[in-house]
């Protein structure tokens, strides 16, 4: 089953078009960041940039430390040492009211996607735009046609403990992207759905790296980091023994 | 914690309200709470206020007037009288003094004797009312110099036994005014213990909003504006039901003394009123302090 095609995306209006400039070279910037944990360093002597419209997979077995890596990279966790700069700002120096700020222009999608279970879908959907304090009423049109797109119109008015695994995903990658942030890091985002519906969240994702924003997706699904260097320019980052590694473009 | 975002607060922003969930416990819990102690309130409010109603009007009334008695032999009455009067003339700070006449001092003793005492033929003492000036006089000095003058003349400046009415009067209303701070302190403290819970019970809603981008201050003004709307509500209602309930107690009676005289008088019932926006003052202070304080914490 095939995603709507781009027309839909490009219809879908400011939310999925407008595009911030981005100030610097890098929206990502990791220079010699160490993460330890209760004593013990869990990511150590990592420098990565990522630029703009760039598409990385990140890999590495179980526990190596892929959701603290990415935690790293929204400003959920400030590493112990090195740093960390978004959109060339150090995140060691930014108060929590720019955190805030920063969160508005990167989506996450968590492994396990969590909601406001007393709201539908669809206000859930809404919520980024809704505490941004952006009129959720004149976005409305566009938050439709995004729900539309994620194959979820029919489920708009349920509540997120009524979805399935595969349409929690689908609305966490909604949220994540009603913002038309400059960056999307996904964990796991096709852990508990079927291979059909990796495909189509893959491609929602693909078609956003085309619109200019830097995707980055933690999974150790292999078929899947096949299947989107058909279509995308993707390179693969490994976590192993603390180190983040450039993985051979032999997959 | 400016006027404005106060002001901003009342205004309410129905759709920001509806990212917390319903919480049917703390909610009921902290209308209770603000009910009672509102209640509580209005009591501790009335008895301050007519205490210290009571002890200005005893200092007012008792303070201007004092009397001088004359106990003498029948044949020397009239001479002493005649010699304090002078005396009183004479004394600073006095501003008239007058001998009662028979007819009055008949109908001070009627209450006690009844109608028909034969006044005439018993010793009974002469009165001298004397009313003081703004200065007032020197009880003491005025004591010495009529037991020089008129042996037989005692002076009751009535203080004995007000001074110590109006300093328990006194007393009485700090305690309601001590008390009056101890309920809204209590306030303060049972609203922060709800906001906790209502923080810690939510902690899922918070991490979701600080994930799609939420302010800390938009978090805090949904859980401060519900719980600054339900102390509101609950005191408007203890306040109500106080009010009620003060309205019920007896009117005040001369014979009833200060007991009946609890409730307010006149614009003393403007009073009450404040209750309500004081505790969800309260009640905005309290719960902004605790969510800034746990959304500090968080990641």
């Amino acid at each position: 089953m095939l995603f709507p095609p781009c027309a839909a995306i490009a219809s879908a209006g400011p939310i999925l078009q407008k595009d911030k400039a981005v100030e610097g070279a890098y929206v990502i910037e990791l220079d010699n960041l160490a993460y330890s944990y209760g004593g013990g360093e869990l990511l150590s002597d990592i420098s990565l940039r990522l630029t703009p419209g760039s598409f990385h997979f990140l890999t590495g077995p179980s526990g190596a430390g892929k959701t603290t890596f990415l935690k790293l990279c929204y400003g959920a966790l400030v590493p112990t040492a090195g740093h960390a700069m978004l959109f060339g700002k150090d995140v060691r120096q930014m108060t929590r009211d720019e955190i805030a700020e920063i969160r508005r222009r990167v989506g996450v999608v968590h492994q396990d996607c969590q909601f406001l279970d007393h709201l539908t879908v669809a206000e859930n959907i809404a919520l980024p735009l809704m505490v941004s304090g952006r009129d959720v009423a004149s976005e409305e049109h566009n938050l439709k046609e995004l729900i539309a797109w994620c194959g979820l119109t029919h489920r708009a008015n349920a509540r997120p403990p009524e979805l399935s695994g595969g349409e929690r995903q689908r609305a966490a990658l909604a949220r994540a992207v009603i913002m038309s942030p400059d960056i999307i890091l996904a964990d796991e985002p096709t852990g508990n759905v079927d291979w059909e519906m990796s495909e189509r969240l893959l491609s929602l994702l693909v078609e956003l790296n085309r619109m200019g924003k830097t995707v980055m997706i933690a999974t150790h699904d292999l078929a899947l980091i096949r299947a989107a260097k058909t279509r995308v320019q993707a390179r693969v980052l490994r976590i192993a023994k603390r180190r983040l590694q450039l993985a051979g473009a032999d997959l | 914690m400016s006027f404005l975002q106060f002001s901003t607060l009342l205004r309410g922003e129905p759709q920001a309200d509806r990212v917390v969930p319903p919480t049917g416990f703390t909610a009921r819990l902290t209308l209770f709470a603000a009910a009672a102690m509102a209640f509580l309130a209005v009591f501790a409010l009335a008895l301050s206020l007519a205490t210290g109603r009571l002890a200005a009007n005893w200092s007012e009334e008792l303070a201007r007037s004092s009397t001088l008695r004359i106990s003498a032999p029948a044949e020397q009455v009239a001479a002493q009288t005649e010699a304090a009067l002078q005396v009183l003339a004479t004394t600073s700070g006095v501003a008239r003094a007058r001998a009662l006449s028979r007819e009055e001092q008949q109908a001070l003793l009627e209450p006690w004797f009844g109608p028909d005492l034969p006044v005439d033929s018993l010793p009974i003492p002469q009165l001298i009312e004397i009313i003081e000036d703004d200065e007032g006089y020197d009880p003491d000095g005025l004591r010495l110099r009529l037991s020089a003058e008129v042996p037989g003349a005692v002076l009751d400046d009535h203080g004995r036994w007000r001074r110590p009415l109006v300093k328990a009067a006194g007393r009485i209303r700090a305690l309601g005014l001590l008390s009056l701070l101890l309920i809204g302190g209590v306030t303060a403290a049972m609203i922060t213990l709800a906001a906790n819970s209502a923080l810690a019970a939510n902690a899922q809603v918070i991490a979701v909003l600080r994930l799609v981008g939420a302010r800390d201050d938009f978090i805090a003004r949904a859980f401060v504006r519900r719980f600054t709307f339900r102390a509101f509500l609950g005191a408007g209602v203890g306040t109500a039901l106080g009010l009620a309930a003060l309205l019920a107690l007896p009117e005040a009676q001369a014979e009833g003394g200060f007991l009946t005289g609890l409730g307010l008088r006149g614009w003393h019932w403007i009073w009450p009123l404040v209750l309500p926006p004081v505790a969800a003052l309260v009640s905005f202070l309290a719960t902004g302090g605790a969510a800034r304080r746990m959304l500090r914490r968080l990641a």
